[in-house]
């Protein structure tokens, strides 16, 4: 019994990899019936050798599908070994992994067998039984099955702190070359449906304590980046209305890993676009946290980001008037959009001032890139970095990593050629 | 002239300390833990110990100045165990009370930015003992953790332990620090192990339970295949899991 369980671990864990999303926030749940467990925020138990967070148990109930998604190694055309937990297995794995502080909770999803409703039943049967029968307060994250009912979707979202449909493909053009006999307006239904219910469901609770928590860590999804030609500005829009349209609370953006030869995909021997998935998701806190709008950083001049420069950045060069600020007096959201101040220091900034007139010396202590920032800025000190550069030229500085006068005539040289 | 102050190590004691200066309006001292105190000390040291009623006036007076939030932060600074610390904690606490406005945010304060900083280290300690802690099931049911930390993070994690794990009986024990933590379904105690018997006794695999190896596989089955080969990124992974916990981590086994 042990190794037919090992096996299926083996599996469904491997099949679910792929997806990014292994957070744990975002939930309040209390252990209020003695029970086990409680949503905290997001701890990482460990992290992969690939230097991914390890939260919850990621792992697929299935991955036999009926579909044929390109981009996906459970598709059905694909030859690999297929598994399928039972309901109790995944329960058990879930609680005994959970007691010995493993993990944070569970993250289910499944390949498509039989159809939409007939998988998400199952989903929805292993979160009733943690929470009813294992009084398990942990963080449970269901996949809402593109196609699944209203009603089940309602008893998802009783039992589970978060949900997520992948929409896989930045734009419907993408997801009809890669998953013809997929449809988009099955991947928004249930988000729709999920978005109104968690709207009404806070109403509620506002109104009487007692009623039922309801999806609490909301909803998020996935899009799978560098697989079609989609350009930045695409996806971001693309990310940018998903946020306001549905409420979601995260979107990810998930580099293409080559698991396939087929022609309307990279190569097996392309390598995972990182550094492009790591400027989207720079991207997506300035939009978050950073007070940007997205038509800010992302436009018909600049459809794609720098690969080189993070987007802060690129964004500042383009803006030079605006700069340099005085960091002893410039507003808080102005702070923020200076490269190398990221959000702790500028609120660390805007408290110390009070006291002392900051000068570079307190700035750097208190933790600013200060080889990004000084072009940007001037303090309470005579010694100015900012003197009317070009933003070619500040580049260069910043990417050479140093502004000596020696390596000033270097660059300088090679930027003629 | 500097005096020189030994006290028992306690929080409580430290709190004390801070009293006596105050009361004997001492001007430079050197705080030094017990165990730690060198012999090549000049003079007669002051020694002083816990004193829960001069404490507590310091923690109300503390209370009065600062946010929950900052005196957490001066307690965590304690826990670090620093050498040096204690002094620190003092100068700190010298600033807060000399002035009128809250010190606490005033980083260009070199006392100020470096508690914060000691603070945030503990403090990171803390959430990565929260992550960290790995259970074992012992035949009597009580899930069994040992720990290595960095600081003494034993007080900060009691209560998060205790939410989290209502249901089961556990232990998280110290190692270097000599001492642990046993909640029994009601309460959570303070445990001391004598070492050479008890000890040797919980790393024998004979007192776990026997499915308890079968989770410890399947845990690192899943560790290993959630694993993306081709997103291989070692820096990153060290950087979040510093090989010196590797020992109490069953992935890591
Ligand atoms: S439906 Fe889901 S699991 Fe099935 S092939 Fe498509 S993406 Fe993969």
């Amino acid at each position: 019994m042990s190794d037919r369980i090992l096996e299926k671990v083996q599996i469904l864990a491997d099949a679910a990899k792929y997806d990014v999303s292994c957070s744990s926030s975002g939930s309040k749940r209390q252990n209020h019936n003695k029970g086990l467990g409680n949503a905290s925020d997001g701890i990482c138990h460990t992290y992969t050798e690939d230097g991914r967070c390890v939260s919850l148990l990621k792992i697929l109930l299935t991955n036999f599908c009926i579909y044929d998604c390109a981009y996906c190694v459970t598709r059905k055309s694909n030859d690999i070994k297929r598994a399928a937990f039972t309901v109790q297995e995944v329960v058990d794995l879930t609680i005994n992994f959970y007691r010995r502080n493993y993990i944070e909770g569970l993250f289910l999803s499944s390949g498509i067998f039989k159809n939409a409703d007939y998988t998400m039943e199952r989903l929805v049967s292993v979160a009733k039984k943690l929470r009813l029968e294992h009084k398990f307060n942990g963080y449970i994250h269901l996949k809402s099955i593109p196609g699944a009912s209203d009603e089940l979707m309602h008893e998802a979202g009783l039992y589970a702190d978060r949900l997520s449909v992948n929409i896989e493909m930045p734009t419907e053009k993408g997801l009809k070359l890669l998953a013809p006999d997929k449809d988009r307006k099955d991947m928004i239904q249930p988000m729709n449906y999920l978005k109104e219910a968690i709207i009404l469901h806070t109403d509620e609770k506002r109104l009487l304590k007692t009623s039922p928590i309801f999806a609490p860590a909301g909803q998020t999804t996935q899009m799978i980046i560098g697989a079609t030609q989609e350009t930045d500005k695409e996806i971001m829009y693309a990310a940018d209305r998903f946020y306001k349209g549905f409420n979601l609370k995260r979107v990810y953006y998930s580099g293409y890993v080559p698991i396939s030869n087929d022609k309307r995909l990279p190569g097996l021997d392309t390598g995972v676009p990182m550094v492009r998935e790591n400027r989207l998701y720079q991207t997506d806190w300035l939009m978050r946290f950073y007070g940007f709008k997205v038509q800010e950083i992302l436009n018909d001049f600049n459809p794609h980001l720098d690969l080189d420069i993070d987007p802060k950045l690129s964004w500042a060069l383009r803006n030079l008037s605006l700069f340099p600020l005085d960091i002893n007096k410039a507003d808080l959201q102005l702070i923020l959009r200076v490269p190398g101040i990221g959000v702790q220091s500028a609120q660390k900034i805007v408290a110390a001032r009070k006291f002392h007139k900051l000068n570079w010396d307190h700035l750097t202590k208190i933790g600013i890139a200060l080889n990004k920032a000084k072009y940007f800025i001037v303090c309470n000190s005579r010694e100015i970095f900012q003197k009317d550069f070009s933003a070619t030229k500040i580049k260069q500085f910043i990417l050479s990593g140093s502004s000596s006068k020696y390596i000033k005539h270097n660059t300088e040289q090679l930027a003629l050629f | 002239m500097i005096t020189t102050i030994i006290y028992e190590g306690s929080w409580l004691s430290f709190l004390t300390v801070v009293f006596e200066i105050y009361e004997r309006k001492l001007g430079a001292v050197n705080i030094l833990k017990n165990n730690k105190a060198q012999i090549n000390i000049f003079g007669v040291p002051l020694l002083i110990g816990a004193d829960p009623p001069k404490a507590k006036r310091v923690i109300q007076g503390l209370k009065a100045k600062l946010t929950t939030e900052g005196l957490k932060n001066l307690f965590s600074c304690f826990l670090s165990e620093i050498e040096g610390i204690e002094n620190d904690m003092l100068s700190f606490i010298r600033l807060v009370f000399e002035n009128e406005k809250s010190v606490e945010t005033a980083y260009g304060y070199p006392e100020v930015l470096r508690l914060s900083k000691i603070g945030r280290m503990v403090y990171r300690e803390k959430h990565r003992m929260e992550a960290f802690v790995r259970f074992q099931l012992t035949q009597d049911d009580i899930y069994y953790s040992s720990i290595e930390p960095d600081f003494n993070v034993i007080p900060l994690i009691t209560n998060h332990f205790k939410k989290r794990y209502a249901d089961q009986k556990w232990i998280i024990y110290d190692l270097k620090r000599e001492y642990g933590i046993y909640y029994d379904l009601v309460e959570v105690n303070e445990i001391y192990f004598d070492f050479k018997n008890d000890y040797q006794s919980v790393k024998d695999e004979k007192i776990f339970k026997d499915d308890e190896i079968l989770y410890q596989v399947l845990w690192q089955d899943y560790f290993k295949h959630i694993n993306i080969a081709s997103r291989k990124n070692t820096k990153l992974h060290l950087k979040h899991v510093p090989k010196r916990y590797w020992k109490n981590l069953v992935e890591k086994f």
